[in-house]
C-alpha cells in the first residue's frame, strides 16, 4: 500500500468520521459524503485511509467514488460554478450560458482556473425550472441567465 | 397560545428561495415588530405554491390575497398598505395576460382553476417545520385510524380498491405491491421511500418533501403497519439539502409527539425512519439499484425476480414506493377508496403532479386529475407558449419518455394512453417546446444524458446507447444518411428489448418517438442538410440580402474569419455595393447577424 501523505490532523478527522459510523463498510457512502464535506474532494490517499478503517479493499472504495457523480477526486475552485443542464434549462438556452462562462474563464468543463478561484461543472436539474436557465455559484442560485450577464456575475467574486 | 388574526405565507421552496424569499421573510418579521404587530400577524415560510414562474409568492390570509414576484423592498408597502390600512397593493397582484386585469385570489387564476390538489394538499398552506400545523390539517389522522380501527389486511384492501398506481413512472398498482410484501414472512421487513428524483425537469418529490414532509412520514408508518415492517428508510438525493433538513425536522418532531418510534399512539406498534443519501446516480431511481446503493455498494441494478418484496434491502422483504405515491396514502385512508377512485380515468385513478417547464408562460408545479388533455394543461393552466410562438412538442417522462406533438393535444393523459402514444408518465416532468427546438438535437440531448448515467453493467445500454448517440451526432452535423435513420430504429428496438433494467429499456424512447412524430425533420437533416429550428450549427448558413444591404461594411469588420467581402452589385437606392458571406470560410458565430442594424442578414 502506498505511503499515506496526509497530515496527522487530517488522518485524525477521517478516522473520527469512520468511527462515528462504527467503521461499518455498509456506511461507506455516508462516510464519503462527510469526508468530502470536510476536504472538498477525495484524493487517492484519503480513499486508501477510508478503505483501511472500514476494512474493505481500496478498489471497492474507488469503485464507489468513481460511480457516483457527487464524489470527485479533483479539487474544486474556491467558487464552484454549476450550470444546470436539465431539459427545462436546455430548451431555454443553457448551452449559450455554459459557453459564456467557459469563454470568460478560459477553461473547459470540469476544469479549475489557474488561480483556483472558479471551477465549472454541469449538473442535471436543481429544480428551479421556473428560473431557467439556471447556474449555481457556491450555494447561490442565479436564474433567468443570458450570456451577456456572465461577466458582471463573475465580477462579483473578484 | 397567541391568536393571530392575519397570516402571511411566503414560499420557501427552492425556486422562490433562489429569488431571495428568505430576505422577504426577514423583512416582514422586522417590519411587523417595528409596528408592534408580531402578536397579531404570523409570518410563515411554507413549501412550494407551484406557480414558480411568478415567484417569489406571498399570500395573505384570511382574505386570500396572492402577491406575485415580490421583492424584499416591496414588503414595506404590503405591511403599510395591506396589513395596516387594509388596501391591497394592486401592482403586486397577478395580472391576467389576456384581460390585463389584476386577480387577487388564486382560485380565480387560470393556473389554479383546473387543478385538484391531493398530493400537494398542504404545500403552500402550512409551515413544514411545525408538525402541529400538519396535524391541524388532518395529518396523522389516517395513521391513527389504521392503528386503532383497521387490520393490516384492511389497509391493503383499501389501497387496492383505490386503484393508486406508482407515481415514480411505471405505474405498478401500489396496493398489490404492499400485498406481495405483506405475504412474505421474515423477522425484519423494510419500507423504503424513493426520493432519488433524478429526472431532469422534474421536481415534485422535492416540493412535497419541502412543503409537507409529515405526509411522507405518516404514509411510511401506515405502509409499515400494513406490510409488517418496523423500519423505514428514505433514500434521498444529497443535492436536496432543504428537503433533507425538513424531513429530519419532521422525523424528530414525529418522534417527540409519539407518531414514530416505540409504541406509536399507545397501540404497541413500533416504527422508525432513517435517512440514506444518494450521491448523484440517475440509475439509483431503479429500485434494485437503489437498494444496492443503500447497502453501500455501487448502484447497479439486478435482474428481477427476485423482486424487492421477496429479497430487498439486506436480503429482507422490502417495499419501495416513490414520494408522490406515499403522499397520496393518508388521504386515501381518511377519505376512502371510493372517493379516490372517483377521480381520474378507468385504469389510472386520482391525480398526477407534473412539473411544467420549458417554453411555456406559466412554469410551475401542477396537480391535475388523470384524464385531462395536454391542450388543457398547455393552453389553460400553462397559459400557452412563450412569446406567442407555435407549439411544437411536449416531452413527458424525462429521458425515459418521448416527445408528443400537436396530434396528441387532445389525448386524455393517463399511464396507458401515454405509453400508447410512444411516451410514458415517468415521474411527471413535462417540458414544452416551440419551433426553436430541434428534435434530432433533443433526442441527442437525452441520449447524452443516458450515456453518462448508464451504469455500464449490461451491454445494450452501455454500448448501444453510445452508438445511438454517435449516429444522432452525425445527423446533427449534417453527415447522416438514410441508412443511419434505419439503423437508429433497429438499434433502438434491440436496446429496448434486451437491456437489463428500466433505464436501458426506456432510453431509446426519445429517439423512437421523435422518429415517429418528426420523421420529416430527420429527413431534412439528412437529405436537405437543413435544421429548420436553427439549432444545428453545422447546418446553418448566414446569408446577406443584397437588396437590403446598404454596404456599410460593419459585418466584415466584425467577422473573426474575414469571410465577408464586398460585391460589385449596388442595389437601387443605395450608394455602396452590398456585402457577401463566403459560406466555406464562415464559422457560423453569428457576430454579423447581431451586428447588422438593417436586417439584411438572415440564417437559413
Amino acid at each position: 500500500m502506498a505511503t499515506i501523505k496526509l497530515s496527522e490532523d487530517k488522518i485524525k478527522i477521517i478516522k473520527e468520521i469512520c468511527a462515528s459510523f462504527n467503521n461499518n463498510s455498509g456506511e461507506i457512502i455516508n462516510v464519503l459524503h462527510q469526508v468530502q464535506g470536510k476536504f472538498g474532494y477525495l484524493p487517492a490517499e484519503v480513499q486508501e485511509l477510508v478503505a483501511h478503517e472500514l476494512q474493505m479493499p481500496v478498489a471497492k472504495v474507488y469503485g464507489i467514488v468513481s460511480f457516483y457523480s457527487f464524489f470527485t477526486m479533483l479539487p474544486k475552485g474556491e467558487h464552484p460554478i454549476n450550470i444546470c443542464l436539465g431539459t427545462a434549462c436546455y430548451v431555454r438556452g443553457a448551452e449559450k450560458v455554459i459557453n459564456a462562462f467557459l469563454e470568460n474563464l478560459k477553461i473547459k468543463i470540469g476544469e479549475t482556473t489557474p488561480d483556483g478561484k472558479f471551477s465549472v461543472n454541469c449538473l442535471r436539474c436543481v429544480g428551479a425550472c421556473g428560473l431557467a436557465p439556471v447556474a449555481m455559484i457556491g450555494d447561490k442560485v442565479y436564474g433567468r441567465l443570458t450570456p451577456d450577464q456572465i461577466p458582471a456575475i463573475l465580477a462579483e467574486y473578484n | 397560545m397567541t391568536n393571530y388574526n392575519t397570516h402571511i405565507l411566503i414560499c420557501g421552496g427552492t425556486g422562490c428561495k433562489s429569488s431571495n424569499s428568505e430576505q422577504i421573510v426577514e423583512n416582514f418579521k422586522s417590519l411587523l415588530a417595528q409596528h408592534n404587530m408580531q402578536d397579531e400577524v404570523q409570518v410563515i415560510k411554507t413549501g412550494c405554491f407551484g406557480f414558480c414562474e411568478q415567484g417569489p409568492i406571498v399570500k395573505v390570509m384570511p382574505d386570500n390575497t396572492f402577491y406575485t414576484q415580490v421583492k424584499p423592498e416591496d414588503v414595506q408597502r404590503i405591511v403599510e398598505e395591506h396589513i395596516i390600512k387594509g388596501r391591497k397593493v394592486t401592482e403586486l397582484l397577478y395580472t391576467n395576460p389576456e384581460t390585463q386585469k389584476h386577480v387577487s385570489d388564486s382560485k380565480h387564476m387560470e393556473f389554479y382553476k383546473k387543478q385538484v390538489r391531493i398530493a400537494l394538499r398542504n404545500c403552500g398552506f402550512i409551515d413544514p417545520e411545525n408538525i402541529e400545523e400538519s396535524i391541524a390539517r388532518g395529518g396523522y389522522e389516517a395513521l391513527g385510524k389504521c392503528l386503532t380501527e383497521m387490520t393490516p389486511e384492511e389497509v391493503i384492501a383499501v389501497m387496492k380498491a383505490s386503484g393508486l398506481r406508482g407515481r415514480g413512472g411505471a405505474g405498478f398498482p401500489t396496493g398489490l405491491k404492499w400485498e406481495l410484501c405483506a405475504k412474505n414472512k421474515a423477522d425484519q421487513k423494510y419500507v423504503i421511500c424513493n426520493a432519488d428524483e433524478g429526472d431532469p425537469g422534474a421536481f415534485m418529490d422535492r416540493s412535497i418533501l419541502e412543503g409537507d414532509p409529515n405526509s411522507i412520514v405518516e404514509a411510511m408508518a401506515i405502509c409499515g403497519y400494513a406490510i409488517g415492517a418496523t423500519k423505514g428508510l428514505v433514500y434521498i438525493r444529497a443535492e436536496y439539502p432543504l428537503a433533507i433538513d425538513r424531513l429530519k425536522i419532521a422525523i424528530n418532531q414525529a418522534r417527540e409527539y409519539g407518531m414514530l418510534g416505540e409504541d406509536i399512539m399507545g397501540t404497541g406498534f413500533n416504527f422508525d425512519i432513517e435517512l440514506r443519501y444518494g450521491a448523484g446516480a440517475f440509475v439509483c431511481g431503479e429500485e434494485t439499484a437503489l437498494i444496492h446503493s443503500m447497502e453501500g455498494k455501487r448502484g447497479e441494478p439486478t435482474l428481477k425476480p427476485p423482486f424487492p418484496a421477496v429479497s430487498g434491502y439486506m436480503g429482507k422483504p422490502s417495499n419501495v414506493n416513490n414520494v408522490e405515491t406515499f403522499a397520496n396514502v393518508p388521504v386515501i385512508i381518511t377519505k376512502g377508496a371510493e372517493w379516490f377512485s372517483s377521480i381520474g380515468t378507468e385504469k389510472s385513478k386520482g391525480t398526477k403532479v407534473f412539473a411544467l417547464a420549458g417554453q411555456i408562460n406559466n412554469v410551475g408545479l401542477i396537480e391535475v386529475p388523470m384524464g385531462i388533455t395536454l391542450r388543457e394543461i398547455i393552453y389553460e393552466i400553462g397559459g400557452g407558449i412563450k412569446g406567442g410562438r407555435q407549439f411544437k412538442a411536449v416531452q413527458t417522462g424525462g429521458p425515459s419518455g418521448g416527445c408528443l406533438t400537436t396530434r396528441h393535444l387532445d389525448t386524455p393523459i393517463d399511464y396507458d394512453s401515454l405509453v400508447a402514444a410512444g411516451s410514458m408518465m415517468g415521474s411527471g416532468g413535462m417540458v414544452v417546446m416551440d419551433e426553436t427546438s430541434c428534435m434530432p438535437a433533443i433526442a441527442k440531448f437525452y441520449l447524452e444524458f443516458t450515456c453518462e448515467e448508464s451504469c455500464g453493467k449490461c451491454t445494450p445500454c452501455r454500448i448501444g446507447n453510445k452508438r445511438l448517440c454517435e449516429i444522432l451526432d452525425k445527423i446533427t452535423r449534417g453527415e447522416g444518411t438514410m441508412d443511419d435513420l434505419q439503423q437508429l430504429r433497429n438499434l433502438a428496438s434491440v436496446i429496448k428489448d434486451t437491456a437489463l433494467c428500466g433505464l436501458g429499456q426506456t432510453s431509446p424512447n426519445p429517439v423512437l418517438s421523435t422518429l415517429d412524430n418528426f420523421w420529416d425533420e430527420y429527413v431534412e437533416h439528412v437529405k436537405d442538410k437543413k435544421c429548420r429550428a436553427g439549432v444545428c450549427k453545422k447546418l446553418l448558413s448566414y446569408v446577406i440580402d443584397p437588396e437590403k444591404c446598404i454596404g456599410c461594411g460593419k459585418c466584415a469588420k466584425g467577422c473573426p474569419t474575414d469571410s465577408i467581402t464586398r460585391t460589385d452589385y449596388i442595389a437601387p437606392g443605395h450608394k455602396l455595393a452590398s456585402m457577401v458571406i463566403n459560406s466555406e470560410k464562415c464559422i457560423k458565430c453569428g457576430a454579423c447577424l447581431s451586428g447588422c442594424k438593417f436586417g439584411a442578414i438572415s440564417v437559413q
